[in-house]
């Protein structure tokens, strides 16, 4: 029984790279996590939108005037955007990744997305916390009818 | 009775019935062809026959510049996993009676590997991948004996180890087709074959190699893997453990997988 010369064999063949942040990694949970949270604030903001009480007939601007007028839809409304958002962007960011050859095309791809991404976020919350149906210096005829008591 | 005499004539099995199989073999020669260009064969087959009988037929018959590679025939070495009708198969696995016979059945080179010439292509990317997750046993004590091994603990890694090294489950990724730099099926089912095993210790270390930006992350549970395996490996499932288990960061604890 000779067993102590087995030499050990090569420890790597390429050289782990330094450990970052691993964004695919992170991209990869997110999409997980978010999908989750999504099936319940998705639904429930179909439910009370388009079923609950005089279902879909009872959408118009009072209805999402009285929506942004409770914190709760305006903190739910948000979280919606944030996770929706970005859930469908990093999606479109791995089919540019996985479909793009060209390198200039996938940066400009990428780079788009990002900036598509980044707007719509900044808008969207923006309207959901300064919206005011009753703008104190609007015109008298462009308000509407339940703004009287300004 | 002594000897065993042939007293009446022997019934004559019934001739197998031949039919006519077309086959249409994408061809490239790199010393005279620009781009590869797709020529029919029609050769004289038996139901019994496979796909690699056909190319055999035509190689030996009709046209002798016909390259492929395959080694064993028996589904075992693993040689020549090709395209057939558009799918990822062994062709010495691959019974014509299996196939649509009244259409043509289309053969061409594994995708996402180098064509070399008609049927062949480069591995050594597939190998080289294979290489980068150690696809050896990492242990850190002698073998002055066996290394034991419960039967559960040997059931838990089972399904990996019937790999074969086709490259059908590899060359069948579409992300793996649009980026060179990713693993592939192949050489994350390898790594799993040791990460799980309980007497290998280099666990943490290809689980280090394939959380990397072109490691397990860009599987997008796609299936083709495991569609395309001769050996019937659950590749995408194997590929879903090891993400599981570089989250939790240990291998032991993994027993449902999402």
């Amino acid at each position: 029984m000779t067993t102590e010369t087995v030499p050990t064999p090569r420890s790597s063949y390429s050289a782990p790279r330094k450990r970052r942040v691993n964004w695919e990694k992170w991209g990869w949970i997110y999409m997980r996590v978010s999908g989750l949270f999504l099936v319940v604030l998705i639904f429930a903001h179909l439910f009370v939108n388009l079923a609950s009480g005089a279902g879909v007939r009872a959408i118009d601007f009072a209805f999402i005037a009285g929506k942004y007028a409770t914190p709760f839809w305006m903190v739910w409304d948000t979280l919606l955007l944030w996770f929706a958002l970005i859930h469908g962007a990093n999606g479109m960011r791995t089919i540019v990744n996985d479909y793009v050859h060209r390198a200039l095309l996938r940066k400009t791809f990428l780079a788009a997305i990002l900036a598509s991404t980044v707007i719509l976020l900044v808008l969207g919350t923006l309207v959901i916390y300064t919206f005011d149906p009753c703008p104190a210096n609007a015109a008298a005829g462009t308000l509407p009818s339940f703004c009287v008591g300004r | 009775m002594s000897i065993a005499t042939l007293e009446s004539q022997p019934a004559v099995p019934a001739e197998i019935p031949t039919f006519t199989a077309t086959l249409i073999i994408r061809r490239y020669d790199p010393d005279v062809d620009a781009e590869p260009h797709w020529q029919d064969f029609d050769v004289e087959m038996h139901g019994t026959d496979r796909v690699l009988d056909a190319l055999h037929k035509i190689k030996w018959e009709q046209d002798g510049s016909l390259s492929f590679r395959r080694s064993c025939a028996h589904g075992v070495c693993g040689s020549d996993a090709m395209r057939i009708n558009g799918r990822n198969r062994l062709a010495c696995k691959t019974l014509l009676k299996d196939l649509d016979i009244s259409k043509p059945i289309y053969v061409e080179a594994i995708k996402g590997l180098p064509l070399e010439k008609d049927l062949i292509v480069d591995m050594d990317p597939f190998f080289e991948s294979y290489k980068s997750i150690q696809p050896f046993l990492i242990a850190s004590s002698k073998p002055d004996k066996e290394r034991l091994q419960s039967v559960v603990q040997r059931e838990r890694f089972d399904d990996t180890t019937k790999c074969i090294l086709c490259a059908a489950c590899t060359s069948s990724c579409p992300v793996f087709w649009t980026d060179g730099q990713y693993f592939g099926p192949a050489a994350i089912v390898n790594a799993h074959r040791f990460i799980f095993d309980s007497r290998d210790e280099g666990a943490q270390v290809r689980l280090d190699i394939l959380n990397d930006k072109e490691g397990v992350w860009r599987c997008r549970t796609t299936f083709n893997c495991t569609d395309a395996c001769p050996r019937g490996i659950e590749v995408t499932k194997a590929i879903a453990e090891v993400k599981r288990a570089i989250i939790s960061g240990k291998p032991e604890s993994v027993s449902v997988v999402i």
